[in-house]
């Protein structure tokens, strides 16, 4: 009985502590969000609350023979469409041409070497875990113009 | 006396005639009835796992609206082929009750089973289903991609049929399958 007695007034109190301070912590928020601050981002300076501005449909585009690198190790981009192609765990999509069996059947580039040794450098059979997930690094482009001007130059 | 005169072999002639409309015309309508996706999905067998998938596939939805069903795919549209099929897939019927693939653990393990029979039925017909909607001849290779056009210039040249390439058309593929095992090779030309 005694113990609880105790720990009630201990919450309670620790409770006023915790509201003071979160009550101080907002007006402080408050007080530097007033001046209306103008930090450009991609969507320009639209306030947070409107809509943005809708973008285009683009569709998927296809290059014959592959887009250019643009530099030295680049995961090339994809020349083609892909959304037919799951990756799950059980099955990959792309393997079906770009596996070494299937790859010369089909036309199509193989995945690089890189592509089968481990992060200890060990060379498999089979493609390397951190190589499964090709879209995290292999990407199809669309039909449209950059968001921002780029004035990146291709490396020699 | 009556039935033996000729107005008693005409009765049984009309009675027998339309006798043979209401079971032929009932036979067929019940035939239609369980040739609805409805109906194929009434199962929860085929609706959790192969429907489930199929709703995420371009025969489902896609920008012209044309809709491939499951009938489409795995029913036969002559009226003689239906009628087999439909005998085998009494052994469905079977199953079900047994309760063969009643749980997605069950299914997936009996899947490539399942999917090798599906891939021996078409290749038999040459894959008749997919050429009931699609057909080389109408193909504008021009209008593909390029991926697309050599392969099936090829399919053409070599007398390859469609599921021997689209594997997994609509549903998932079974675990540990790999479809390159299967995809046919052009042979190399010193080959010739
Ligand atoms: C039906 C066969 C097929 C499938 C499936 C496929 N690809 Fe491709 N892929 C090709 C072909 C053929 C090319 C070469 C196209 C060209 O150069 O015109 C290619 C090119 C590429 C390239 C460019 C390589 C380079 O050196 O420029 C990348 C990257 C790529 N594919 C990634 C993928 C990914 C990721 C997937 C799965 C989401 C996938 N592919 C699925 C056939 C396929
Ligand atoms: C971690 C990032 C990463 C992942 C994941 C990845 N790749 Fe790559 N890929 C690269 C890089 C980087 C290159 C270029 C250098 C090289 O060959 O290693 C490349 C090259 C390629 C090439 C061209 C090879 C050549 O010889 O020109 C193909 C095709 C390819 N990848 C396909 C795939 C496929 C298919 C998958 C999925 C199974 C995949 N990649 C997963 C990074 C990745
Ligand atoms: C009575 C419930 C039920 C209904 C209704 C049903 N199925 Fe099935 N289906 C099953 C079961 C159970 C199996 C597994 C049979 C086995 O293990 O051999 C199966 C298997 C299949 C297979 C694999 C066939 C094979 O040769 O192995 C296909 C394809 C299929 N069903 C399509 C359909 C289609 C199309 C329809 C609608 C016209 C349909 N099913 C309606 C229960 C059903
Ligand atoms: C009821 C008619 C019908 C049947 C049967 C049918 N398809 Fe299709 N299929 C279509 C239509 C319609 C589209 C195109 C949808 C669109 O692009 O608007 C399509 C698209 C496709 C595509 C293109 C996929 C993509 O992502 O671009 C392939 C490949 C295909 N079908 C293969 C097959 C195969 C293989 C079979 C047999 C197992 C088959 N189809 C049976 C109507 C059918
Ligand atoms: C030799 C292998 C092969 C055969 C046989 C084959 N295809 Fe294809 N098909 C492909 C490849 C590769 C693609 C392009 C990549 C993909 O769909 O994954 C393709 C693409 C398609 C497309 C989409 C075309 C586009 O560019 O938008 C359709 C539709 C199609 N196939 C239908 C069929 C039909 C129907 C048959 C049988 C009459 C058939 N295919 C036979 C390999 C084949
Ligand atoms: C575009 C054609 C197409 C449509 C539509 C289609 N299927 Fe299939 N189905 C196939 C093909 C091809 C296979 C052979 C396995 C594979 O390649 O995925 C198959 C395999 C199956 C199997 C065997 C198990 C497996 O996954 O391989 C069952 C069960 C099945 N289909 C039921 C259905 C049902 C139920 C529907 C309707 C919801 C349906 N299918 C719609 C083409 C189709």
């Amino acid at each position: 009985m005694l113990n609880t007695k105790k720990t009630m007034a201990f919450t309670h109190k620790s409770l006023i502590r915790k509201l003071t301070l979160m009550t101080l912590l907002v007006l402080t928020a408050v007080m530097f969000s007033l001046p209306a601050m103008s930090v450009e981002s991609l969507r320009g300076d639209d306030p947070l609350n409107s809509h943005s501005v809708k973008v285009g449909k683009y569709k998927v585009k296809t290059e014959e023979g592959g887009y250019e690198r643009n530099f030295k190790k680049q995961p090339p981009l994809i020349p083609h469409k892909i959304d037919k192609y799951r990756i799950t765990l059980k099955n990959n999509g792309c393997l079906k041409c770009h596996s070494e069996k299937a790859y010369k059947k089909e036309d199509a580039p193989k995945v690089g070497d890189s592509h089968y040794i481990t992060r200890d450098g060990k060379t498999l059979k089979h493609i390397s875990r951190r190589r499964y997930f090709c879209v995290q690094c292999h990407i199809p482009q669309v039909d449209s113009d950059p968001l921002v001007e780029n004035t990146y130059e291709n490396e020699e | 006396m009556g039935l033996f005169s000729k107005e008693g072999t005409l009765k049984i002639l009309f009675f027998g005639f339309v006798l043979g409309i209401i079971f032929w015309g009932g036979f067929n309508t019940a035939l239609e009835a369980t040739n609805k996706e409805a109906f194929c999905i009434s199962c929860h067998e085929m609706k959790n796992n192969v429907y489930e998938e199929y709703t995420s596939t371009i025969h489902y939805s896609n920008r012209t609206g044309v809709r491939a069903t499951c009938p489409d795919c795995h029913v036969p549209k002559e009226w003689i082929h239906k009628i087999i099929r439909k005998i085998q897939a009494s052994n469905e019927v079977y199953h079900k009750l047994l309760g063969t693939i009643d749980t997605r653990e069950k299914f997936e393990a009996h899947r490539l089973e399942l999917a090798k029979h599906e891939w021996a039925r078409m290749q038999s017909t040459d894959s008749r289903e997919c050429r009931n909607c699609h057909d080389f001849e109408s193909m504008d290779f021009d209008k593909q991609e390029a991926r697309s056009a050599n392969r099936h210039e090829q399919a053409t040249e070599y007398g390859w049929t469609c599921i021997q390439c689209h594997k997994g058309i609509a549903h998932e593929l079974p675990e540990g399958y790999d479809p390159a095992d299967d995809t046919p090779e052009a042979p190399k030309e010193s080959d010739e």
